[in-house]
């Protein structure tokens, strides 16, 4: 009995971390896009100077088919790419994933630091500190569909 | 000298024998030309003490940074390029918030951070964009036959990987290298190590330990 209360415990704790953790200060509302559920669309102030910006968010499938997000795109940047990054021994490597990710039935994909994330290049601006933009999302059987960036602090979420 | 009809007869025997001794040759060679081309992998690991430069690079602060004139203190240099959206700037400022932590115990530290992509980095570009961080970190630009030479001393990779659109990313080694005060190499920061770790190792480099 003890140990049921205790893992009922365990359980509800690590529900909170994982909900309150990586993304404190962005959006908590989900948005639905057929079986997608969109958690937590953030972006980071790039440094001055730089004509780039990155952007992280969490995709949910809740359904039984895998799906994809196959294009980003945004009236602030001439261009945005879905990127990938990984580590090959203390050589860091990153990627354009052409094919977009996919997004397996069931399963949860996170764009994150130091992984998956989505590249706005050509910014004629660069997003600041408190602001927030919007971007439209096109997957292969959802469609299309609206989330907004909350632009975090420089450096916000380094490790 | 046989006659013709007897190296006829032993041919099939001999022509084995000439085989097996062919395979034998081939594969001592084989092995001599790996052993002397690991030669070079093995005198690499044995140097450790070389990695780093002599360089004299453009900085974007003005004028040059001759590494000749950085004995007498330590400095760490590492590598990057500015449209890098994430693991740059988080190199920077992650080395930003640490120089502050180590405040006056880093006062005449210097830390070089070297573009590989000097093609889209200029010194004016990068003096804008080095003022974001910690003005400890000095970016350096190299221009391309010094880049590899650079890499080639500090054994880094970089290399140009195209995206769509014809623009393009770099691939690159993320350590950063510590050079202790008679300019030798002193040993790595390794990407993603622990701040704890990182802090460990810089105050090691600063205490000449």
């Amino acid at each position: 009995m003890k140990h049921l209360k205790d893992i009922a415990f365990a359980v509800l704790l690590t529900f909170a971390a994982v909900l309150a953790a990586p993304w404190a200060g962005a959006h908590d509302t989900a948005i639905k896009a057929g079986n997608l559920v969109i958690t937590g669309p953030w972006s980071r102030q790039s440094p001055m100077a730089a004509d780039v910006a990155v952007g992280f968010l969490t995709i949910a499938n809740t359904g039984q088919e895998d799906d994809r997000l196959v294009k980003a795109e945004t009236a602030i940047s001439s261009m945005t790419q879905i990127h990938g990054m990984k580590m090959e021994g203390d050589v860091m490597k990153m990627f354009e994933l052409p094919e977009g990710i996919p997004i397996p039935a069931g399963g949860m994909v996170e764009l994150k630091p130091k992984s998956l994330h989505l590249m706005f290049m050509g910014l004629a601006k660069l997003p600041a500190e408190g602001e927030h933009f919007t971007a439209t999302l096109t997957f292969e059987k959802a469609g299309t569909v609206e989330v907004q960036f909350d632009v975090l602090a420089p450096g916000a979420h380094m490790n | 000298m046989p006659p013709a009809s007897a190296l006829h007869k032993v041919t099939p025997m001999k022509m084995i024998r000439i085989a097996a001794w062919a395979l034998v040759a081939a594969v001592l060679l084989f092995t001599g030309a790996s052993y002397f081309g690991l030669t070079p992998l093995r005198e690499k690991a044995a140097s450790f003490a070389d990695v780093g430069g002599p360089f004299t690079l453009a900085s974007a602060k003005g004028g040059v940074v001759d590494s000749a004139s950085l004995s007498g203190n330590p400095y760490a240099v590492f590598f990057g390029f500015t449209h890098c959206p994430e693991v740059c700037p988080t190199a920077l400022y992650e080395m930003s918030t640490m120089l502050a932590k180590l405040g006056e115990d880093a006062k005449r530290f210097r830390v070089f951070f070297i573009t590989v992509d000097p093609e889209r980095d200029t010194v004016a570009m990068m003096k804008d964009y080095m003022a974001n961080f910690d003005p400890r970190i000095e970016g350096l630009v190299p221009a391309p036959e010094q880049l590899q030479k650079l890499a080639a001393g500090f054994r880094v990779y970089y290399a140009k990987v195209p995206t769509s659109g014809g623009g393009y990313t770099m691939d690159h080694t993320a350590s950063v290298f510590l050079m202790d005060a008679d300019g030798r190499f002193a040993g790595t920061l390794a990407y993603g190590e622990e701040a704890s770790t990182r802090e460990a190792k810089l105050r090691k480099l600063l205490a000449g330990r």
